[in-house]
């Protein structure tokens, strides 16, 4: 399909959703970073230490910790800044609106009609680099939409609001 | 915001209304958890002709401790746990260390359940499971596990009924039956394939706990000599033979998981705007589902069930409880004719024909179609993988192995992927969302479009290469999410936009220039970054004025 029908199609036809208002705070590459080292960088410490001082098996540890390190250091750069692109946030009136992921990427639009409870969170590294995230749930297991690497001052600032909002409408539709 | 919750605070009630207990023949049937430990003790002692090692003995001492264990606190339970109902709520006490006192609104019940396991029904018992709102916590949900038949159903009516006073719902006496068991059902139960599966998991489970015990069960007699025939025969007769005894053997026992699940099966509208399913042999089993709580229907054909013209319905409703309940709770009818299911469908919405086959179905973009080949032609290529690569390594004879693995194969998946192509569909008919997918198994959902609080879209980097989204529908009901798969980016936001109007509309633009998957990067719509606080909450959130007035001129460096 793609260009050939796009240009034929007269422009107002198509629409696409924009990407929402607000980036992330920048020091969210730092925490997805050091969040990426947790996961992609013991297993080639630990290949590294077995080639240091098992000297008959080096090859093979050689061979093991290349296999591991490249991908794993391949994920540290692109990861952060990709999902840096991505990651945005935005609320309204009516609703709240976030894209978040990099290879598999989602947005999700909330009516704060159907907001049932507004958390803030910080795990450890998080607040290392004093980083909050919110969560709002509906009444749907599967609806809630997850804003992280928020600086703390919006995070509050962003709960407070959406607790006015969905204070004044009832009904969840459970 | 947070919903207020069904269990409150408890209040001075009415004291002319006893407390109520549990039924005494409860002892008895707790008392009957002691039967396992001792059946299996006695089958150790069949099996091994008397005697017993150290393993054996502590396999079964420890059951005999937990089922005691089981036992005194199930004693404790029924001593303590008292009931009763009081104007608008139901009261509930029990426990003895850790005292609970409950009352829950009865306009907040959502549906009152009637089970009764086989020896609850030896001892003429049932179990009350209260159903409130609350999907959250399991363990805020009220059930009395022992009461008697009579009693049971005496408070199912009672609670029903005085809630039905309580939120002032017509009660207009006209209980209805929708549908009721037709024997000739039962030529659809061997096409359910729980069978087969159902026969396999009990010969693990078997296998599993003889081997607990240091028992082999492939050196006891009988199945050597199973095994001693096998060795004279064939190796392609000695599998057709093992394939049709699991074929029989899985047909008889999804025939009985029918019988047993089915028998005695009816589905009826009360009155107060309730549905009921009664169904069940040896453990019988009463669901009430608040129509008001119905929040769509869920058309499931798997593929043998398909092939023989029969479906089965499923209610998308909250209030069923946590996925597990709600999966065994929701089931509006048993396999049964596709005309029947849709009848049925139409019933319990009160719609004149079902909206799974009343819509109008889109099909999906041919793009669609290639996403599904290029996964038949991967899982074709792994699985001949498998053998092409131990035969390149260890035995060149597997490489006929694979080459027949991959032409077998490739047909099959193929059809698999056109079937599933040709399954694809979305639509809007009156007040529903339509959705048909599946690959196996096709699923027809139809979701009451008020029940849809929220819209998310996911987009995979290949679909993002394609120009296709899949579209969630987010519920409160059901399995919580309900996706329309691989939809050409206009088509699916504007199947959003048509479906819960307003919502999407203020997140919109038309597509220009700039891929879309790529927009986040291009757009560098102002960040809410680093430095002004307070910035981006509260200032002019009017999405509509501002949606295509945003550039990239307040990028931060």
């Amino acid at each position: 399909m793609g260009h050939q029908t796009r240009h034929q199609t007269r422009p107002g036809d198509e629409v696409r959703l924009r990407p929402p208002r607000h980036r992330v705070e920048r020091r969210a590459v730092a925490w997805w970073t050091t969040q990426a080292s947790v996961f992609a960088l013991p297993l080639p410490i630990v290949f590294a230490v077995l080639y240091l001082f098992i000297p008959p098996a080096r090859t093979w540890f050689g061979w093991c910790l290349v296999a591991t390190l490249v991908p794993g250091l391949l994920y540290m750069a692109v990861m952060p800044a990709w999902r840096y692109r991505v990651h945005r946030w935005e609320t309204t009136g009516e609703a709240v609106y976030a894209a978040s992921g990099w290879l598999w990427q989602r947005w999700r639009v909330v009516p704060l009609s159907r907001v049932q409870t507004v958390d803030m969170l910080r795990g450890p590294i998080q607040q290392m680099y004093g980083l909050s995230g919110v969560t709002v749930t509906t009444a749907s297991a599967a609806g809630a939409v997850k804003i992280k690497g928020l600086d703390r001052r919006t995070a509050t600032d962003l709960v407070e609001h959406l607790t006015q909002y969905t204070q004044a409408t009832p009904g969840d539709a459970t | 915001m947070t919903q207020q919750t069904a269990v409150d605070r408890p209040v001075d009630a009415d004291p002319a209304e006893p407390w109520q207990r549990l039924n005494a023949r409860l002892i008895l049937v707790q008392l009957s958890i002691l039967a396992a430990p001792a059946a299996s003790f006695a089958g150790t002692l069949l099996i091994t002709g008397g005697t017993l090692n150290l393993q054996a003995l502590i396999t079964l001492g420890s059951l005999l401790i937990t089922a005691c264990v089981i036992t005194g606190i199930s004693l404790m339970r029924f001593l303590t746990t008292r009931y009763r109902i009081t104007g608008d709520r139901i009261e509930l006490r029990s426990g003895l260390l850790f005292r609970s006192h409950r009352s829950i609104r009865l306009d907040r019940i959502r549906g009152v359940d009637l089970t009764a396991n086989p020896v609850h029904r030896v001892f003429g018992l049932t179990s009350v499971r209260i159903g409130t709102g609350d999907q959250t916590s399991s363990s805020r949900r009220l059930s009395l596990d022992g009461v008697s038949k009579a009693q049971g159903a005496e408070l199912r009516q009672r609670l029903l009924s005085r809630r039905d006073a309580v939120t002032g719902h017509p009660s207009d006496d006209d209980d209805h039956t929708i549908a009721d068991l037709d024997w000739a059902w039962i030529r659809y139960a061997p096409l359910t394939i729980w069978g087969v599966g159902g026969v396999l998991l009990g010969v693990g489970t078997v296998y599993r706990t003889l081997h607990e015990m240091r028992i082999d069960p492939l050196e006891l007699g009988f199945v050597k000599g199973i095994e001693h025939r096998y060795g004279s025969v064939p190796l392609w007769f000695g599998v057709l033979v093992t394939v049709v005894i699991l074929v029989v053997i899985g047909a008889v026992g999804s025939t009985a998981t029918f019988t047993e699940g089915w028998y005695g099966y009816r589905l009826e509208r009360e009155d107060g705007g309730t549905l009921r399913v009664l169904r069940g042999l040896l453990v019988t089993r009463s669901v009430t589902i608040e129509e008001q709580r119905l929040r769509g229907v869920e058309l499931g054909e798997t593929m043998l069930l398909r092939w023989a013209g029969g479906a089965r319905l499923n209610a998308v409703a909250s209030g069923l409880g946590d996925r597990d309940e709600n999966r065994k709770r929701r089931m509006l009818t048993p396999p049964v004719p596709r005309a029947e299911a849709l009848r049925v469908a139409a019933d319990v919405l009160g719609e004149s024909q079902s909206p799974t086959s009343a819509a109008e179905l889109t099909p999906h973009p041919r793009s669609a179609l290639r996403r599904r080949v290029n996964r038949a032609l991967t899982a074709t290529v792994l699985i001949s993988a498998v053998p092409a690569l131990l035969g390149a390594l260890l035995w060149t004879p597997l490489l006929y192995v694979a080459a027949a693995c991959a032409v077998v194969l490739l047909p099959v998946t193929l059809a698999l992927a056109h079937d599933a192509y040709r399954t694809l569909g979305h639509g809007l008919h009156g007040r529903y969302l339509v959705t048909r997918y599946g690959t196996f198994s096709h699923r027809t959902v139809a979701l009451q479009r008020e029940g849809i609080i929220g819209i998310g879209v996911s987009r995979s980097l290949f679909q993002r290469r394609s120009g296709l989204l899949t579209l969630t529908a987010t519920t409160a009901a059901g399995d919580h999410k309900y996706k329309v798969r691989d939809v050409t980016v206009t088509d699916g936001l504007a199947l959003a936009e048509k479906a819960v109007p307003g919502l999407l509309a203020p997140f919109l633009e038309p597509a220009g220039a700039g891929s879309y998957g790529g927009a986040a990067a291009s757009g560098g719509a102002g960040g809410a970054g680093g430095g002004s606080h307070g910035g981006p909450i509260g200032h002019g959130f009017a999405g509509r004025a501002r949606s295509s007035g945003h550039g990239g001129h307040r990028r931060r460096r």
